[in-house]
């Protein structure tokens, strides 16, 4: 483990947070990059899954556009765009990338959620009067919501690790130096720079997972200790994405 | 667009090295992973770490893993062998969860219905457990092939060739066609091998077809992709 602790010297050297490309500047780009390329993929999915989950139309469509975009190799898409788009928009050129390798998770947590919920609670929301829009809006989002935090989680793990690739076309960030270690061979560089984006999933996931809990409804918390074997049916669909 | 004409072979030639070293590397993540899931669903004690472990695989960079394995197994950072027990570790991360997922779907009745016919734990595992968890496990299996594939690309960056060299080719030349058709013949590749899977589950899992009861939304939900 004589490279483990290379590496968090390297991390804990003062000289590595200084500077124009000290480890907090590329750290404060990375989570940029990851929480904007989420939070636009989030705009553009969650609607449309919800869509999808409330009307049960698209979904296969939405299953085909999910598989292909899951073949896209990120890597491949980040440079294509940025030739297609020139050197003065690279940001953006990336953005794209990491935004099309968000989207499927995404919309797979939202409708995945609405498809997750009791057919017959539905049916009860019309039952009582009340309109489509207030069946998406007080049903079917507050429970589907569970599942969406799990999707967003998986999609902000494969969001973080990826962005590492920006550093390939010199757009910073923790893949800075993974890149330049490589090119140096410098071992605990590459490694410093992984223990780096690990610790920033682990945070960001550990956060998600505290937003998860709390996302389920309290109905559902309370039912759980009173009527065990009827929650039996699809509690562990939502415990799922918890484990 | 006469690139392409003119580089066709190049393309081939790339495509059949990077069908090879990710088929290697699904199969043995393949492999590896059925008796982990199983380790993970039968002794739950464990089967929480196992499946967090392995969920955590996921977050390492592939391009650090690429430079890093080296340093611990011996092999040269260039080999292909290299790319593949990388790519397998990303596999493992994916499917491990999707074993799990599998045998959690299969219904307790069936699995005591076998018990009682005097199924011994061996048998009933491959009788029973494997072939009712088959549908889902596939699941997983496809969500894994079609990222390796598109992950492979990324050995490019330490020398292993493969269809990556066009994208790192095509950004030194500018040649944007090279790079967009390295982009298509990868996924075209993912894809012509998720659609041989799914012909090969249905020829293998005739029973998968008529129970539509199982959602393989809540698959695509637990099962996600590793990106680069």
């Amino acid at each position: 483990m004589n490279l483990l602790s290379d590496a968090i010297a390297w991390l804990f050297a003062p000289e590595q947070w200084e500077g124009k490309d000290g480890l907090q500047t590329l750290l404060g780009q990375h989570l940029l990059f990851t929480v904007l390329s989420v939070l636009i993929a989030g705009v553009i999915a969650i609607p449309a899954g919800w869509a999808i989950g409330h009307t049960g139309k698209g979904r296969e469509i939405a299953v085909a556009a999910a598989g292909i975009a899951r073949a896209v190799p990120s890597f491949g898409l980040l440079i294509l765009l940025v030739l297609l788009f020139g050197v003065t928009h690279k940001p953006a050129a990336a953005l794209v990338s990491f935004v099309v390798l968000a989207i499927p998770s995404l919309l797979a947590g939202a409708y995945t959620g609405f498809e997750a919920i009791d057919r017959k609670t539905i049916d009860a929301a019309r039952a009582m009067g009340m309109t489509e829009w207030q069946v998406l809006l007080k049903v079917e989002i507050p429970l589907g919501l569970s599942l969406l935090v799990g999707g967003l989680r998986a999609t902000t793990l494969q969001v973080v690790a990826t962005v590492t690739i920006a550093a390939y076309v010199n757009l910073g960030g923790l893949g800075l130096p993974i890149i330049t270690g490589l090119n140096l061979r410098r071992f605990d560089m590459v490694l410093g720079g992984a223990l780096m984006v690990a610790v920033l999933a682990l945070l960001l996931d550990l956060v998600l997972a505290i937003a998860q809990k709390a996302s389920v409804p309290h109905g559902l918390v309370h039912r759980r200790t009173t009527t065990k074997n009827h929650d039996a049916d699809h509690l562990p669909v939502q415990d799922k994405e918890l484990t | 667009m006469t690139w392409i004409s003119d580089n066709l072979a190049l393309i081939a030639s790339l495509s059949v090295e990077h069908l090879r070293q990710s088929l290697i590397a699904i199969l043995i993540g393949f492999v590896l992973s059925i008796p982990l899931g199983w380790v993970a669903w039968r002794y739950k004690l464990v089967g929480g770490p196992i499946v967090t472990l392995t969920g955590l695989l996921y977050t390492i960079p592939s391009l650090a893993l690429l430079m890093i394995l080296p340093v611990i197994t011996g092999m040269s950072a260039i080999s292909e062998a290299n790319l593949i027990v990388a790519l397998s570790i990303y596999a493992v991360a994916i499917m491990v969860r999707g074993v799990v997922d599998g045998l959690n779907s299969v219904d307790p009745a069936a699995r005591s219905a076998a018990t009682a016919m005097g199924y011994g734990n061996t048998r009933r595992f491959f009788a029973v457990d494997l072939p009712l968890a088959g549908p889902v496990i596939l699941a997983g299996l496809r969500v894994t092939a079609v990222s390796t594939i598109a992950l492979a690309t990324v050995g490019i960056l330490v020398g292993v060739t493969n269809l990556g060299y066009l994208f790192t080719n095509g950004l030194q030349r500018r040649i944007i066609v090279e790079v967009f058709s390295g982009l298509v013949a990868v996924a075209i590749i993912a894809l012509l091998i998720d659609v041989l899977l799914v012909l090969l589950g249905r020829w293998l899992m005739p029973w998968s077809r008529k129970d539509r009861k199982q959602k393989p939304a809540d698959v695509t939900q637990s099962v996600q992709a590793v990106a680069p």
